[in-house]
């Protein structure tokens, strides 16, 4: 057993970073057996702790922070982790395998983890180091969001991607007026795309926020180190005692700089962050994982960088394994929720603005749908299936679709994993079936022959499986129903 | 091994049905997690801890000495 990266097995794992992808890899090399030292290194006091729940129920007041635990106290026990908590890491030299803390003291390792993640910009123009400007990325920052909201007076949210449309639909069911601006035309709109982001704008502006789009913010008035007011770039001022700063994060690696860690630069990367290797390994004996890490991604030739939740866990799961020279397992589509007012919206794959999207399932009007979003074909319409956005009210019969169990076998008997995404009929039909799909399920043809590779009109469904097939493959599945597999490659669609 | 789930945190994303389809079903009409083996057999123990660490919203709890 090599393990890349480690010439003999290690005998000291230390982990930089407390939080998901962080306790992820302690999780995964004691599932995998190993029982020598595993040291973790997190910057916050206390247990390891979840953070999407920051910007929803703590932020809210529903749950309290306990609640926000990854693991009860006495599940983190019987990892036999040497803990350090309230300690940053300050720098790492990767010659003699030692990691500098904040107090001084040095902890030397075999295998490094890095998963210090993410910490959220607030530039000098947005109001840092004024009271009452703030942004929200730890449990401190939420509980003092908490409290400013519970005082009263007017939130303005700068930036509507996840944390501040979130954290909008929180302030507005505590009653408190909100103001949010961004300088996009829509908000979340650089994932959802335009028409799903517009009915999220539809939703906040009903709810009774001030939504601002298309505008930025030029200044933060401040009085005595307190804010008392936005200017928006079009000359507006809002006056506020409370500005949420919601403008994204930056892979904290302050730490690394120096150490021979390759850090990317956007400009010749494309990506910041921990440069990695497909399986998470940065450099000798040092691998990264989560929010920090930007992997090399094969399939695009570039590094890659994410900050979803699921995402983080996964890496942080797969890095355990491949450490300690195991095989990782194989990574889902990318997915990530969001919970606004009584909206839930749940995305598989790839999705955004630059990509064709169709309604499959419900409708816009309604609120409750299915869309899948993937290449352009000539008609304006996706097809390929990269992606699925599913948003629903509560009680919504649409979003069963996102989650209907197939169990498939292929023809040798080999089970794939996969649940059905979305119905497609609404695309293929009245277009001829013309719409094609990377991943697809489409119903057998009557004479029991294998299936054509389009979309019948009636019955399309998608999958998105847990692992790409390098060749197309034609399956066997259900009496009525087949599966087909191919590479996500484009072709034009043919008249 | 016991199994608990916290329904309030399950966001639906339907990853321990993936890991452990034998263990967690989800709901036809909101994909919140269903619990089909709160005390799951041998082999399927090993699932059952793996869709606990990769559940994005920590809503599965294993209690091993059950």
């Amino acid at each position: 057993m090599t393990a890349p990266g480690n010439a003999a097995p290690p005998r000291h794992v230390v982990v930089v970073g407390a939080s998901a992808a962080g306790l992820a890899v302690v999780e995964e090399v004691r599932r995998q057996g190993f029982t020598g030292e595993v040291t973790l290194v997190g910057d916050e006091p206390g247990l390891p702790y979840d953070r999407p729940p920051l910007s929803k129920q703590l932020l809210a007041g529903e749950w309290e922070t306990d609640r926000l635990l990854l693991r009860a106290p006495e599940r983190f026990e019987e990892l036999e982790v040497t803990h350090r908590p309230g300690t940053a890491a300050t720098g790492l030299d990767t010659g003699t395998r030692t990691v500098r803390l904040a107090d001084g003291g040095t902890v030397g390792y075999d295998a490094l983890v890095i998963a210090t993640g993410a910490g959220a910009v607030h530039p000098p123009s947005l109001g840092a180091g004024l009271r009452g400007a703030q942004v929200l990325r730890s449990l401190a920052d939420a509980l003092q969001l908490r409290g400013s909201l519970a005082r009263g007076g007017r939130l303005v949210v700068v930036g509507a991607g996840f944390v501040g449309a979130e954290a909008a639909a929180v302030a507005r069911g505590m009653g408190v007026p909100v103001t949010m601006v961004d300088p996009l035309p829509l908000p979340m709109v650089n994932v959802l795309g335009d028409e799903v982001a517009r009915l999220l704008a539809g939703r906040h502006t009903a709810a009774g926020v001030d939504l601002r789009c298309g505008v930025g913010v030029e200044e933060v008035l401040a009085d005595g180190g307190r804010a008392r007011g936005v200017v928006l770039t079009d000359g507006t001022v809002v006056e506020t005692g409370t500005v949420l700063v919601a403008v994204g994060a930056r892979p904290a690696v302050r730490w690394l700089e120096g150490s021979g860690v390759r850090l990317g630069d956007r400009g010749r990367d494309g990506v910041e962050g921990v440069l990695c290797d497909p399986r998470g390994l940065a450099a000798d004996g040092v691998w990264a994982a989560g929010d920090v890490a930007a992997w090399f991604d094969p399939a695009t030739g570039r590094h890659r960088r994410g900050e979803h939740r699921l995402g983080a866990a996964e890496q942080g799961r797969a890095v355990g394994a491949a450490l300690l020279g195991a095989e990782p397992p194989a990574p889902s589509p990318p997915y990530f929720w969001s919970d606004q007012y009584d909206l839930k919206l749940q995305s598989y794959g790839a999705t955004g603005r630059d990509m064709a999207s169709a309604v499959v399932e419900g409708s816009l009007a309604e609120g409750r749908f299915i869309a899948v979003y993937g290449h352009r074909g000539a008609d304006g319409l996706p097809r390929t299936v990269d992606g699925v956005i599913g948003i629903s009210a509560q009680g919504c019969g649409c979003r069963s679709a996102l989650h209907k169990k197939t169990t498939i076998r292929s023809a040798n008997g080999a089970r794939i994993e996969g649940r059905v995404m979305a119905h497609c009929a609404d695309i293929a039909g009245g277009r001829g079936g013309q719409t094609r799909a990377g991943n697809g399920m489409c119903r057998r043809a009557p004479n029991g022959a294998p299936p054509r590779k389009q979309f019948s009109a009636r019955t399309s469904a998608f999958l998105l499986l847990r692992r790409r097939e390098p060749e197309p493959t034609v399956m066997t599945a259900t009496a009525d129903h087949a599966i087909y597999l191919e590479p996500f490659v484009p072709e034009p669609l043919t008249p | 091994m016991k199994i608990t789930i916290e329904e309030e945190k399950c966001c639906g994303a339907g990853q321990c049905v993936l890991v452990a389809p034998e263990v967690f079903d989800q709901r036809d009409e909101d994909g919140i997690v269903v619990l089909l083996e709160p005390v799951p057999p041998a082999d399927q123990q090993a699932a059952a801890r793996e869709a606990a660490q990769v559940c994005p919203a920590a809503a599965i709890h294993i209690h091993e000495e059950a």
